[in-house]
């Protein structure tokens, strides 16, 4: 299995006021393609920052990022953009749909920022809506649709532009028990066809779902494994 | 294009919001239109009525330095001779020159009466053509006749001012004024033209309406010594071939007159007439000289008079649009507020900065344009409505609309550029925290 991402000795602060505060300390990380993995952490632990790294939301203030063989630390905003735009899909807790456009062009999004001709952003937006069995509610407004539904016309954008690596941050937070599943299954569908996924979630249930789980605690990654997460669970 | 789609459907949904910001747009450009075509209008107005459309006549009188010479108050000028009939072929020869007509001419002529009625306006002594060249038109009576020149008859012709002042009610051929006591019978009345607005067509007129003086006599030229006196120099009118050829044939009216007419030392009439012109100047030259009235020059410094006020006027309106502006801006500062989580997500998805910018500054340049389109709409209505009521001739300029059009487009750009860029250098990480 090849390398997707790593995270070489990454320390992340940021200033509040005129003290540097360390968000992440020292944090390594490996993920290989394919895999599917949960991080999991109380509030304030430093997951959200983490997620933000990886997902090359930002930069880390120490240490080496690289993503497809690529190193982040040194892009700038435009070049970070792109690299999100190519190599990674954002699903997100309150799905951050736009309320004045369809569910069609909502997919679709992404494959504009890419460039993509109206036509086959189009046909391509209609398949991924399929995929997550959207595609009767194409032409719908976000606030027509359930919570479930907005999340998987977010899971469809996410993964439109056929992305290396899929980023949810609780994805499941603000949906019922059943619609959480229902995103969950998809969840395990994309990593069966050999999706690299990394969500966030503080849920055991749902970061029982992935193959592998991190905590991070105080901004440190301190345990690994699905064995960790399922003693935690009991 | 998906931008300006995108635009649309932004300011469609604020929809009293996006009014309210281009009002300030709106008013400023009706503004700038109504002016500039009320302006526009009036100034073609004053070309039209001052050059004539049609009649082409320029007047060329006697001057004395920078004033024209005038026979009311002064005795008639030394060494500037009458103008002899022989002298008219010579100067219907001239470049440019169709017809000419020789006149003299009181033009705030005093003791005119008819009965208890008196006259101050213009008295006219003229020649066969004058009365066609001038297009007098005959209302009543007749024009005079060859008879009336010949025998110096005691007759005159009225325009219509003259008559209602002197003949109010009353039927004026066949009666009788006094001009100076001496008696002369009406055979006519005359008017101008059919227009009934006042339009300009020569000086007199201009003066007439200027000053809404008291009309015109007409009498033959033979018959004005029995009032005035004999040797006074005439003025002539020149009827130029076509309007461009007016300022020419005046010129070369005027100079023929200038260089033939006029005796001083050293000329050549000078010579011929030595003993008569001796005491006149004592300089090399006469200070006297034939100038033809520049209608042309007259039209273009009336243009220029309301054309600096326009100017001013512009200033004025676009300080409004300064205002509008400044209000687009506010109203883009908001919008970025209030959509920071969208401009989160598209940096999330992978929107360039650049993309960013561009959504925010297309959307303030087609919220401006819009109103800038609608500020044009309103300006020709309101311009129309004025030339209604007030009777302002109003013409349209094309240049004004499309210069608007742009320009409240660039104000969008302008004003829209500070918040399109906040928005694209917007953190997406605190963009997306935001809720």
């Amino acid at each position: 299995m090849s390398m997707i991402l790593q995270l070489d000795h990454v320390y992340k602060n940021y200033s509040r006021g005129k003290t540097e505060v360390p968000v992440l300390k020292d944090i390594c990380l490996e993920v290989e393609k394919g895999e599917y993995l949960a991080i999991m952490g109380p509030s304030g632990s430093g997951k959200t920052t983490l997620m933000n790294l990886i997902g090359c939301l930002d930069v880390p203030t120490e240490g080496k990022y690289i993503l497809d063989g690529k190193q982040i630390g040194s892009l700038d905003d435009n070049a970070l953009a792109d690299i999100r735009n190519q190599y990674i899909g954002f699903v997100f807790q309150n799905f951050y749909l736009l309320p004045k456009m369809t569910a069609l062009d909502n997919v679709a999004l992404p494959l504009l920022y890419a460039g993509v001709s109206q036509k086959e952003r189009r046909e391509r937006a209609a398949e991924a809506l399929k995929a997550v069995g959207l595609e009767e509610r194409a032409g719908f407004y976000p606030n027509q649709l359930s919570g479930g539904q907005c999340q998987r016309v977010a899971i469809a954008r996410a993964m439109v532009g056929n992305p290396q690596l899929l980023l949810a941050d609780e994805p499941t937070g603000a949906l019922d028990t059943a619609s959480g599943n229902q995103i969950m299954e998809i969840f395990r569908e994309l990593s069966g066809k050999g999706m690299t996924i990394i969500m966030i979630t503080h849920e055991p249930s749902i970061a029982a779902c992935a193959n592998k789980t991190y905590h991070i605690l105080d901004g440190q990654l301190i345990t690994t494994g699905k064995e960790a997460a399922a003693d935690e669970e009991g | 294009m998906e931008n300006i789609r995108l635009a649309f459907q932004g300011i469609w949904g604020h929809k009293m919001r996006s009014f309210l910001t281009m009002l300030g747009i709106i008013i400023g450009i009706a503004s700038i239109i109504t002016i500039v075509s009320t302006i526009k209008g009036t100034n073609e107005q004053i070309k039209q009525n001052l050059i004539g459309s049609g009649s082409n006549v320029v007047t060329v009188q006697l001057y004395q330095d920078s004033y024209t010479y005038d026979l009311s108050y002064n005795p008639p000028p030394e060494g500037v001779k009458v103008i002899e009939e022989s002298t008219r072929e010579v100067l219907e020869g001239l470049d440019g020159v169709e017809q000419v007509s020789f006149f003299t001419k009181r033009e705030w002529s005093e003791n005119v009466s008819a009965g208890s009625n008196s006259f101050s306006g213009g008295v006219f002594g003229v020649d066969r053509v004058y009365l066609e060249l001038m297009d007098y038109q005959i209302t009543y009576g007749r024009t005079f006749g060859d008879a009336d020149f010949e025998n110096c008859r005691k007759v005159v012709i009225l325009d219509k001012t003259a008559a209602a002042t002197l003949f109010p009610g009353v039927y004026p051929v066949g009666k009788t004024i006094e001009i100076k006591s001496e008696a002369f019978t009406v055979v006519g009345v005359v008017d101008k033209g059919a227009s009934f607005a006042p339009t300009i067509n020569s000086m007199e007129d201009y003066y007439m309406y200027a000053d809404t003086s008291g009309g015109s006599i007409f009498m033959p030229g033979p018959t004005w010594p029995v009032v005035y006196r004999f040797d006074e120099p005439q003025a002539v009118v020149v009827r130029a071939n076509s309007t461009d050829d007016m300022t020419r044939a005046g010129k070369s009216v005027a100079d023929y007159l200038t260089a033939n007419q006029i005796s001083s030392n050293g000329s050549k009439v000078a010579a011929e007439d030595g003993e008569e012109t001796e005491e006149a100047e004592v300089s090399g030259g006469s200070s006297f000289s034939y100038r033809s009235e520049d209608l042309l020059e007259q039209a273009q410094q009336l243009q220029e008079m309301s054309n600096s006020t326009n100017q001013q006027l512009i200033w004025i309106a676009s300080i409004s649009l300064l205002v509008g502006g400044i209000g687009v801006m506010n109203i883009m500062l908001v919008s970025v507020t209030e959509r920071t989580s969208e401009i989160g997500l598209k940096k999330a998805l992978g929107a360039r900065k650049h993309r960013i910018r561009i959504q925010f500054l297309t959307e303030a340049a087609v919220l401006t344009s819009l109103g800038g389109i609608v500020g044009v709409v309103l300006g020709i209505l309101l311009a129309e409505l004025i030339s209604r009521t007030n009777g302002i001739p109003v013409a349209i300029s094309a240049t004004a609309i499309l210069i608007s059009v742009i320009f409240s487009t660039v104000i969008g750009v302008v004003f829209g550029l500070l918040p399109a860029v906040k928005a694209a250098n917007l953190n997406p990480i605190e963009a997306l925290r935001r809720d």
